[in-house]
């Protein structure tokens, strides 16, 4: 029986609690306070609640039939979470994690953002529950996401830019970190992604399950049957393990996790840690496949997409690599762009750049499969965010 | 003996408490490390902190970002800091040596060969800001079959039950960050560390180091006090970013024996 991570935190070799010492306390914490309440059924009864009420959940499955007969080959599923309140996955999670810091009484969240999704669902939360908010984004994240940095500020966050490293996700990361060893007392991590030091990896998974929870309740009765493949994109990989986590013991259901692929694996300029067959390091706490030079310093990384734009990926992500139960592939940019552009003109969907890449790996199987198999792709958010970019690609000012 | 052992003995004897000055390697220039470092040393420093620059140094305030931005631009790897070691070495066989740096480096080079290569060039003691106890098996295992001492940090927010696993670990000295954040803030609260230091002195029989946020003379002296050693990181390496290549020794040699001086009061 699949059953990680184990009671250290730890996917196989991976995972762990790889942090400084003032945090370590806080992260045990919050592992005891986690395991204290996940099956409390006061707290699960709250977090159901909100996730229909608040988030407005289900989210429907729909089927992409004019995309599907465009490519002649599998029937291509949506699972939308683009159609959450906030428009992706992450609200899920970031429910989730609000509702245990009230539990716990920290009344000031903190949280890193790279597509500034997660920045923007944690600003939500936080005004949901009155709590003070602090935006981690690197400076070069901000430009590309305008529109998000000021959704977060009109729920009241504060967004601080990130002006070191490579001034994108992993420097939020940075930042958010140094944050919380600062103010550890007084402040919850909303951690975005299922990465991280124990329990995030677990506990941001846990959240996120309920896409794959309903998934496998929803393609029964759409189809009569689970789907030959579920395929997500994976930068942390918070909405990808959500969907797959539930169908790693459904023999037949194929698991595919899409990196971002950037200008190609052969040129060094992606995303795609798995894909690219990256060593294996340690970066925020913890122990993954990471993109790195020969002296295991961090090299940076480049997507079309920010929330992808990350050198590492979740634990559990490595594991299922090694294990052999999911499949991981690189889509780039302008293929991404590509799938993008068809489901706007077939589907009248406009999908986030980081949905779009699983996207365009299911549109390049599709016709390779008959036309009697079934493909769930997670899209995980919508395209709102992406404007400025996709516009700028396009040679248009807006 | 060990050199670390060696040296706290000998200022036990002479009741003096040590003077442990942290650089990056690599910053300002790759040539300028070794004689900084003897430098520190004929300024009156006990220890040698070396810092290994990492590209995301999650612990650390701008000061030191910026230092180990500086030393990698200058093409500073892990292995070149083991060969400034082993430079220094040549001229000093006394000083104890001890890499401060994050896991990742380590780990792409390969613990047994990182152990090996530290006995080689006279390592004395490794700290590795994002390994606690729990992920150090590895790391401990290999590390003691060459005799390096792994340092561990403990926290105002360590608790006793890892006060005492640490125990069990630590060889050399065991570092304590006074305060919570990052390396080079600004709140460092006295009263607090003067609360903490006999509860880790219960079970930590290895000398007992302070660091973070010492910025002055006065709050060295303060500091020795309360402890066995006085770690002093970003306002040295904020002198070295404020010098020029031709004063950076001269410049931090004068701040690092004014907080001898002070030290030596205690």
């Amino acid at each position: 029986m699949y059953n990680y991570p184990d009671s250290t935190g730890h996917f196989g070799q991976f995972g762990g609690i790889y942090m400084a010492e003032t945090l370590i306390p806080a992260v045990e914490e919050l592992r005891t306070q986690y395991l204290r309440f996940r099956d409390d059924p006061e707290f699960k009864a709250e977090f159901a609640y909100e996730l229909k009420h608040y988030v407005g959940r289900p989210s429907p499955i729909y089927h992409a039939k004019r995309l599907s007969e465009s490519l002649g080959g599998a029937q291509i599923y949506l699972k939308r979470e683009d159609l959450n309140h906030t428009g992706a996955h992450k609200i899920n999670n970031a429910i989730g994690q609000a509702l245990l810091a009230k539990r716990m009484g920290k009344k000031r969240v903190i949280a890193e953002t790279g597509a500034g999704m997660h920045g923007v669902a944690t600003a939500t939360v936080a005004a949901r529950f009155g709590m003070e908010c602090i935006v981690y984004m690197g400076a070069e994240d901000i430009q590309r996401q305008a529109p998000n940095v000021f959704r977060m500020k009109l729920l009241g966050a504060t967004v601080v830019p990130v002006e070191s490293g490579s001034r994108t996700l992993k420097d939020a990361c940075n930042e958010a970190i140094r944050d919380w060893v600062t103010n550890v007392e007084s402040t919850f991590y909303i951690f975005g992604t299922a990465a991280g030091p124990h329990p995030y990896p677990m506990m941001v998974r846990d959240f996120q399950c309920v896409i794959g929870n309903e998934a496998k309740v929803q393609m029964p009765e759409m189809i009569g049957r689970q789907p030959d493949a579920v395929i997500a994109c994976v930068g942390g990989g918070s909405n990808a393990i959500g969907l797959f986590h539930p169908y790693i013991e459904v023999p037949d259901v194929q698991i595919i996790g899409v990196e971002a692929g950037g200008h190609g694996i052969a040129s060094g300029q992606h995303a795609a840690p798995l894909t690219a067959n990256s060593k294996v390091g340690v970066l925020h706490g913890n122990k993954v496949y990471l993109i790195q030079d020969e002296n295991g310093q961090i090299i940076e990384t480049h997507s079309i997409s920010a929330g992808l734009d990350y050198p590492g990926v979740g634990p559990e992500h490595c594991l299922l690599k090694d294990i052999g139960r999911a499949q991981y592939v690189a889509i780039n940019d302008d293929e991404a762009l590509a799938a993008f552009d068809a489901l706007c003109r077939f589907e009248g969907i406009i999908p986030a750049l980081e949905s779009s890449h699983a996207l365009a790996h299911a549109m390049k199987i599709a016709p390779t499969m008959g036309k009697d198999k079934v493909l769930l792709v997670n899209l995980s958010g919508r395209g709102d965010k992406d404007m400025n970019t996709v516009a700028k690609l396009k040679g248009i000012t807006l | 003996m060990s050199r670390i052992q060696a040296t706290f003995d000998s200022l036990k004897q002479q009741q003096r408490k040590a003077l442990i000055p942290f650089i990056t390697a690599g910053d300002p220039s790759l040539q300028l490390t070794v004689p900084l470092m003897h430098g520190l040393v004929a300024a009156g420093a006990d220890v040698l902190e070396l810092g290994v620059p990492f590209s995301d140094p999650m612990a650390d305030g701008p000061t030191i970002q910026r230092a180990s931005e500086r030393a990698l631009k200058n093409g500073m790897s892990l292995r070149g800091v083991l060969s400034m070691v082993a430079e220094f070495r040549k001229q000093d066989a006394t000083t104890p040596v001890v890499l401060m740096g994050y896991g990742n480096p380590i780990e792409a080079m390969g613990w047994e060969a990182f152990a090996q290569r530290c006995e080689e060039v006279g390592v004395d003691g490794v700290l590795t800001v994002d390994f606690p106890p729990e992920e150090s098996h590895e790391a401990f295992e290999h590390l003691q079959r060459h005799n390096i001492a792994p340092i561990f940090l403990l926290a105002p927010t360590t608790n006793e039950a890892r006060i005492e696993q640490v125990a069990k670990l630590a060889r050399g000295y065991v570092y304590y960050v006074s305060l919570k954040g990052v390396t080079g803030a600004g709140n460092l609260d006295l009263s607090a560390i003067e609360q903490k230091i006999p509860e880790l002195r219960k079970h930590i029989k290895l000398p007992i180091g302070v660091g973070f946020g010492i910025r002055d003379a006065a709050t060295a002296l303060a500091v020795a006090r309360l402890c066995d050693g006085v770690v002093v990181g970003s306002r040295i390496v904020q002198e070295v970013e404020n010098s020029t290549e031709q004063d950076v020794v001269a410049n931090v040699g004068k701040l690092v024996n004014e907080l001898r001086q002070a030290i030596d009061k205690a």
